[in-house]
């Protein structure tokens, strides 16, 4: 490969993890490609199109404010019930002065989510509206990838799963509309994450 | 697509390029600070500083590894009396209580993975300071596991958070958090941190040309 050509360059991709070169070539949908060295994946392009992507991040919005608007589940021992929200829990820790473990959850479980499903839809919006991106494109990128690692909703939905589990032995647990919206959430969100950054700029630069 | 289909493989920093961290888009390398055109991210070749980093979140978080595991992280109030839990003990309790499946799962998350993650990173880090041209692929895939895998030891903080936020019933019952929640939280952000800052092409920065062609 003759890297001095500079327009070579754009048609040339970089393994993230060994370094390697790899001629770049346009993916149809469902494809991966592969690091011929280290077996890293490339880049990869999404099943969806964009438009699907913003109807998806937009359904997963709405998700996340049914999974925060009502208890996860209800709790009752000798005739007392307690229900408890994910903020519910979030506010007991602060009433317990375990403020760092509440800021924790509070920003992998909600603000972080939030925050992503929110920059997303924007990004989305953008490309399904065959607009070029405008110089906050990038901004909003850039932030959104630092953001990604550290929303945790599909561990936190396996958490809720096991506290319930453990609850179960001492009390009646009433699952509440929330444990679903909070599954759906996680599946919404799977699928969301597995869109490739890189390819957004694919889609991005095929509308300047 | 495996190694070795006779293609000459050639790193993108031998010939004078880098990729954007952030668009993946390939540029020539320049000294000083640079902007990635496209997306405006700081483009360096490499992760800056990312031996010394990756030394300082690991070795931070092996030393909160200790509280975490020997401070309580629940604490439970109830009219049969006070009982205090730590990581351990929570394992052990799903154990006898008949849910080894559950006990196994927390053990894996809250124990194993932290653990295998800081001794990989452990590995790693020497490797590469000692050069070794041994298993390059095979270090680098255990990096994409771990750095995969880690983000699932952060599981017992939810559960604690959530028995907190269920379980207040005045005098009958109570669940408090207890001081080795925040260092558990701080154990699995430190090893993310740690993992972040690791850059796996300096497993393969050292090899030179296409020593490794062959088949």
């Amino acid at each position: 490969m003759r890297a001095n050509d500079k327009d070579m360059s754009e048609n040339l991709v970089a393994c993230a993890e060994c370094d390697a070169l790899h001629r770049w070539r346009p993916l149809a949908p469902g494809e991966r490609a592969r690091c011929i060295r280290c077996g890293a994946l490339l880049y990869r392009r999404s099943r969806l199109s964009c438009d699907q992507m913003l109807a998806l991040v937009s359904g997963a919005l709405l998700v996340f404010l049914l999974a925060n608007a009502f208890p996860i589940v209800d709790l009752e021992v000798q005739g007392i019930r307690n229900g408890a929200s994910l903020i519910g829990s979030i506010l007991a820790l602060i009433e317990q002065d375990r403020l760092l473990v509440a800021l924790l959850v509070f920003a992998t479980t909600v603000l972080f989510p939030l925050v992503d499903l929110l920059t997303m839809f924007a990004l989305f919006a953008t490309l399904a509206g065959n607009r070029p991106p405008g110089p906050w494109f990038a901004r909003l990128f850039r932030f959104v990838r630092v953001l990604r690692p550290w929303g945790m909703i599909e561990v936190f939905m396996l958490g809720t799963l096991v506290a319930l589990v453990k609850l179960s032995h001492m009390a009646r647990v009433l699952p509440g509309v929330s444990l679903w919206a909070f599954g759906a959430l996680t599946v919404l969100m799977a699928v969301i994450v597995s869109f490739d950054f890189h390819w957004l700029w694919v889609e991005a630069e095929s509308r300047r | 697509m495996t190694r070795g289909d006779g293609k000459a493989v050639t790193a993108a920093h031998d010939l004078g390029l880098q990729s954007c961290a952030c668009c993946r888009l390939v540029l020539p390398s320049r000294s000083g600070r640079a902007r990635c055109p496209r997306c405006g991210a700081a483009l360096s070749p490499r992760k800056p500083d990312s031996l010394s980093r990756t030394w300082a979140f690991l070795l931070a978080g092996m030393i909160l590894y200790l509280p975490a595991n020997l401070l309580p992280v629940m604490e439970t109030r109830s009219l049969f009396g006070h009982q205090s839990d730590t990581i351990l003990s929570g394992v052990v309790y799903f154990w006898t209580t008949g849910s080894q499946g559950l006990a196994a799962l927390i053990f894996s998350v809250s124990i194993l993975v932290p653990l295998l993650k800081m001794g990989t990173l452990l590995v790693l880090l020497v490797s590469v300071h000692r050069r070794s041209p041994d298993s390059r692929a095979e270090r680098g895939h255990l990096f994409r596991v771990v750095e995969a895998v880690g983000r699932w030891s952060m599981l017992d903080v939810f559960v604690v958070a959530l028995m907190v936020g269920l379980v207040h019933f005045g005098s009958v019952a109570v669940i408090e958090a207890g001081p080795g929640a925040a260092s558990f939280g701080a154990v699995v952000v430190l090893t993310m941190l740690a993992a972040h800052s690791f850059d796996p092409r300096l497993i393969w920065d050292d090899m030179k040309g296409n020593d490794e062609r062959t088949q």
